[in-house]
């Protein structure tokens, strides 16, 4: 009978450390900042507030920071999703098709997931910048072209918007390359020699067996794809600098932030209530997309 | 055989396989660009890239001035030296957690054992925005801002790599547990001498994720960091941004760039294959 005491504890004994710093790390935290988003008017100072209410919310839904960081993130999600989905099936399938140089190419390609995106962003601002000395790299092909530079990190929102996204994609590649090309590689080779035998053409051959062969893996990458384009922040800072209200390029994680920490922050009550807005946003968009995917597989 | 099967042409399948490889090596082109581009203007002098209306593709005087620069003008090498401290200890403390929790949840029979182990997974739901705030505040009142604690302590619990060793674990065949018990090795003894290094890869793939996120990660030691000797690399590069050797000193601000990339691509080269694999079995990024 001890002994079978002495067992229970030892199990929970292991997980110990993993129960502390969860509860202290996630599990309390998720408690409390449904507390903190009802408190109205919280003082961070003297830690006080008036009493509970939606009021957060309603602040939140109308400042204009907000709406600009929830259109700014929207654009974000269905710009680069997509085409950073499509582009990476593309490559991957013209990277199933060879084999020589294939694997240079695949180291490539992964190099952006092992660099730091805040300091690679730096590259990409001065690519793109207009300064007073040079129109930046970018600008000067274009102006090559016949067109008229711009100022990509300062200029116009179309222009910021562009480089916002060609960054993010550029950062998000290597992991759906990776993923995809792993998936290709899976596919029975059986599959492919009894279609070309069949003389199946190419498109239907891609369309009837590839496809539907790589299917779920396409959908995780939509999914996490979705996940992390409504998380965008680090990319952002790393163009534009750390006052992206003032560049009108903020997020909604960077609006958490700076209502957090920063020259704008101490508003605990004010994130809080945001970052419950994003995590609505996101759970929603997921169930949606994971209900979309069962039914296409069931079809 | 193979010969009757293909239908095109011969010369079709070559313009088309050119295509392949143009196509491919142009997304090259633009992932390795900008790498190129900040080794090259981090060698060219300060006065030479200011004169260049039109940036040149090559130095005409290479320079090593900017990385002297680098790291006698601002603090590199202390965002260096902090962001190796936070890795190491990061990375080791979550390992030990989240071996242990993994053995207690694979091998190991308790009450409440499954119940548990369905929180764990309910938590990997949760998007680290949603804790940060408490997290932040947390912090704060226990004074450890500015402190390796601080910025260490709330990254070392992760769900999602005690789930990929549990997994793991789970496929060690039971005779081999029930050999070692009955020559009376414990529990413990068990984990380290037979179980850890049968599930090596595992570990060394969860270690590299890690210590990927470790070195590039950003919001949480910006929150809680704001005196620049416990800056981590990321946090340095922006200060260097904002005021470091001033807004136009672009050729230094590229030194510290590659200085900061150079750990991570060093460790992508020598280990390719393994990142890759790695990532490829679990790994989702930020």
């Amino acid at each position: 009978m001890k002994k079978l005491k002495l067992k229970q504890l030892k199990g929970w004994l292991y997980l110990l450390p993993a129960l502390l710093f969860l509860g202290f790390f996630m599990v309390y935290p998720l408690a409390d900042v449904l507390v903190y988003s009802a408190e109205e008017g919280y003082n961070f100072a003297s830690q006080s507030f008036f009493g509970y209410g939606l009021y957060n919310f309603k602040y939140v839904l109308r400042d204009p920071f907000f709406l600009q960081a929830l259109k700014n993130t929207f654009i974000i999600v269905i710009i680069t999703v997509p085409i950073s989905t499509g582009l990476a099936l593309l490559i991957s399938l013209k990277l199933h098709s060879i084999k020589p140089l294939k694997e240079a190419f695949q180291t490539i390609y992964f190099l952006p997931y092992v660099t730091n995106t805040l300091a690679v962003g730096l590259v990409f601002m001065i690519l793109f910048k207009k300064t007073a000395y040079s129109d930046g790299l970018i600008n000067l092909l274009i102006k090559a072209f016949g067109g008229s530079a711009v100022d990509f990190i300062d200029g116009p929102y179309w222009a910021k918007l562009f480089v916002m996204c060609f960054y993010t994609i550029w950062v998000v590649m290597p992991f759906k390359i990776l993923i995809l090309t792993s998936a290709l590689a899976g596919v029975n080779e059986d599959y492919y020699k009894a279609a070309r035998i069949d003389g199946t053409r190419k498109f239907r051959i891609f369309y009837k067996i590839t496809l539907p062969m790589i299917s779920p893996m396409i959908f995780y990458l939509i999914i996490t794809g979705f996940i992390g384009a409504f998380k965008a922040y680090s990319d952002e800072v790393a163009i534009f600098g750390t006052n992206l209200n003032a560049a009108g390029m903020n997020t909604i994680v960077g609006y958490v932030y700076d209502m957090l920490y920063g020259n704008s922050g101490g508003y605990p009550s004010y994130a809080s209530a945001a970052s419950l807005i994003l995590f609505a946003i996101v759970f929603t968009i997921t169930v949606i997309n994971l209900l979309i995917s069962k039914g296409n597989a069931r079809a | 055989m193979e010969e009757k099967i293909k239908k095109k042409p011969y010369v079709k399948k070559a313009l088309s396989n050119a295509g392949t490889y143009i196509f491919l090596s142009v997304w090259a082109i633009i992932v390795l660009f900008p790498f190129y581009w900040m080794l090259l203007t981090s060698i060219k002098s300060y006065s030479s890239y200011n004169l260049e209306y039109v940036p040149k593709f090559y130095a005409t005087n290479p320079t090593f001035q900017n990385y002297l620069d680098a790291f006698t003008s601002v603090n590199l090498a202390r965002y260096f030296l902090n962001t190796f401290v936070f890795t190491v200890v990061t990375t080791a403390i979550m390992l030990i957690i989240t071996v242990l929790s993994a053995f207690a949840f694979a091998w190991l029979n308790f009450k409440g054992k499954n119940v548990t182990f369905a929180l764990f997974l309910a938590l990997m739901m949760i998007p680290t925005e949603l804790v940060v705030i408490t997290n932040y505040v947390t912090i704060t009142n226990w004074g450890m801002r500015n402190t390796y604690a601080g910025l260490i302590l709330p990254s070392v619990a992760s769900v999602f790599y005690i789930y990929l060793l549990k997994e793991n674990f789970e496929q060690v065949p039971k005779e081999i547990y029930k050999a070692a018990k009955v020559d009376g090795t414990s529990d413990f003894k068990f984990l380290l001498k037979v179980l850890i290094p049968m599930c090596k890869p595992t570990i060394v793939t969860i270690l590299i994720l890690k210590v990927i996120e470790c070195w590039n990660s950003y919001v949480w030691p910006r929150l809680v960091t704001d005196n620049s000797e416990y800056f981590l690399v990321s946090n340095g590069i922006q200060e260097i941004r904002e005021n470091g050797f001033g807004r136009e000193n672009i050729p230094a601000m590229m030194a510290a760039v590659v200085v900061i990339s150079v750990p991570l691509i060093v460790l992508f080269l020598a280990f390719h294959k393994k990142i890759m694999e790695g990532v490829s079995r679990g790994g989702t990024k930020g």
